[in-house]
């Protein structure tokens, strides 16, 4: 069965840039493919590539190679004025807002909305609607300057769609936002994917970011793409060091391993040290009930974290082992024999 | 009152009304000035806006268009507004028709004012946010339209500001002008304040520019307010 084509296609894409007589690839030979419907986060740090990329696909950023096919359209082959109608249909929001400070809030909106060929009472209906879904319709006749980032950044997102767009790009659209305006704004991202069945592209560099509405992640490091998946998979399998680090960060079991190894639990701590990662329903009670019924092996918790992502539980787990030799090595067998990820972690002190 | 006019400023009344009179240098200053803001304020925005867009981290980047602009602002801002007046006098002669009296002082006022309201505006225009600028294209708005509906709407404040500097600025040339044939308050200072021993003449006609100078501050500055949000 041939694939669905998706509504973004990037094929190879070089990104080369020429400074001082130096060449800097911001992106190497990267492919996406975004379905309809989709919500994709691109993640990495800074420098990652991750912006050039996704201004490559409302061709902001000229490619050096590769394919860009958005909506079925060659992006590429586009001549100025058609490419100039193709980026209507693509919203994007910026960190830093990018509003017109010399406008009110009511105007920003209607900047984009000045050459749709609207009558000025069908753009002001337009308008107050768009201003009603981000929640600032109050706010139409203040300027940007008297506004906080956030509702800013709501208007930015209001001016985004004036044009009905079937694809938003969020280059780290939260990244200048504090943790509460952040899951503010990704959730009215969220829900506009929903209620508005927009496809969206979300870059940043925080897993918490991905994890609240992404439901396929790319990783991007040095220009290059490491990993892609869908959320689960990623988050409940990462293979890549990078991912790996991301994901760790953000279910602080990195944070608690260096605790560990750095207090003085470990001299304390007999037995093994298991890291645990489970997708699906589970809890930990039956496991740990189960560990000492079966081979009266006791699981002392250090750490538990368990998330719900797109409705399905993703737990991680660590917990120390004691009792007999034998019986602990027939503990940890059992649980490679469930359905679940089982790490034994070191007690020494990684060199670094 | 008219005794004390009278007592202290003799000449100034005496220099009150007629072709070489006060009130003629007035008229003949504020022509200098508005006649010649107007065109190199057209000339100057265009050149601005050109230096902008054609930079290399412009809209529409032109590296051959962008350098020749570059060093012709240059060229022309090097050179001393005094010999400007005498270098350009045929050309000056070839369009107004006469290089003496207030209309001839226009073209070399304007060539001298020109670059360098161009560099101010091109200095207003690079300071609006390039993110603004980027939306803009992200948007789908064509180089013209960005050029009118970003850049000349952000900058705007910042223009009126350079605007008022290089209007002040002119100001001063229309003196130097018209000390050289061009009338004005700067002929009424020099040729009859200071070459003829005249010094209330000299005094007056100062003032009457500082009030000029003040008042078109007072404009640019209450603009600027308005704007600024």
């Amino acid at each position: 069965m041939a694939e669905q084509n998706g509504i973004i296609q990037l094929k190879n894409i070089d990104v080369t840039f020429q400074n001082e007589g130096k060449t800097i690839e911001a992106v190497k030979d990267v492919s996406i493919d975004v379905q309809k419907g989709d919500v994709f986060g691109v993640i990495g740090y800074s420098g990652a590539g991750k912006s050039t990329l996704v201004r490559v696909i409302n061709l902001l950023q000229q490619p050096t190679a590769g394919s860009v096919i958005v909506n079925n359209q060659n992006m590429l082959q586009l001549s100025q004025k058609d490419l100039r109608k193709a980026r209507r249909n693509i919203g994007m929001i910026f960190q830093h807002f990018n509003l017109m400070n010399s406008l009110t809030v009511y105007g920003n909106v209607d900047f984009p909305l000045r050459d749709s060929g609207l009558s000025k009472a069908d753009r002001k209906k337009k308008i107050d609607r768009l201003l009603d879904i981000v929640g600032l319709a109050d706010r139409a006749s203040n300027y940007p300057s008297q506004l906080s980032g956030g509702q800013k950044q709501r208007v930015a997102i209001a001016r985004a769609l004036a044009n009905d767009p079937e694809i938003l790009i969020s280059d780290e659209a939260t990244s200048a936002l504090d943790p509460k305006t952040t899951t503010e704004i990704l959730d009215l991202l969220g829900r506009l994917n929903k209620e508005l069945g927009i496809t969206i592209v979300i870059i940043t560099h925080e897993m918490d970011a991905i994890k609240q509405i992404c439901n396929r992640v790319s990783v991007m490091e040095n220009g290059r793409l490491i990993e892609e998946g869908d959320l689960l998979s990623i988050f409940g399998n990462p293979k890549q060091q990078l991912t790996k680090d991301f994901v760790n960060t953000s279910t602080h079991i990195g944070s608690v391993l260096d605790e560990i190894r750095e207090s003085g639990i470990v001299d304390k701590l007999s037995g093994r040290l298991i890291e645990l990662n489970y997708i699906g329903d589970s809890t930990n009670e039956p496991i740990v009930v189960e560990l000492y019924k079966r081979f009266q092996v006791e699981a002392n918790i250090l750490f538990s974290n368990i998330e719900r992502l797109q409705n399905t539980t993703v737990g991680i787990m660590l917990f120390a082992l004691t009792g007999d030799d034998q019986k602990v090595e027939e503990a940890i067998q059992y649980l490679n024999g469930l359905n679940v990820n089982v790490k034994e972690i070191g007690l020494k002190k990684e060199g670094k | 009152m008219a005794d004390l006019i009278n007592k202290f400023l003799p000449n100034v009344v005496a220099n009150w009304e007629g072709d070489n009179g006060f009130v003629t240098a007035i008229w003949q200053t504020l022509y200098m000035t508005f006649v010649s803001a107007l065109f190199a304020g057209i000339i100057g925005i265009i050149l601005g806006i050109l230096l902008v867009v054609t930079a290399d981290d412009g809209i529409t980047p032109h590296k051959v268009l962008y350098n020749t602009l570059d060093k012709l602002v240059n060229l022309f801002r090097s050179i001393p507004f005094i010999i400007l007046l005498a270098v350009i006098g045929p050309f000056t002669k070839l369009i107004v028709g006469q290089t003496i009296g207030p209309t001839g002082a226009l073209v070399p006022l304007v060539i001298g004012t020109a670059p360098f309201f161009a560099r101010q505006v091109q200095l207003a225009l690079v300071e609006v946010d390039p993110g603004v600028v980027e939306a803009a294209e992200a948007i789908g708005l064509s180089p013209i339209k960005i050029i009118f509906r970003v850049y000349l709407r952000e900058g705007l404040p910042e223009l009126i500001r350079s605007g008022t500097l290089t209007i002040i600025s002119l100001i001063g040339l229309t003196a130097m002008a018209g000390a050289v044939g061009g009338g004005g308050l700067g002929n009424m200072a020099i040729s009859v304040g200071y070459q003829r021993f005249e010094n209330d003449v000299t005094i007056v006609s100062m003032l009457f520019i500082l009030v000029l100078v003040f008042v078109i501050q007072g404009i640019g500055d209450f603009a600027v307010r308005k704007l600024e949000h």
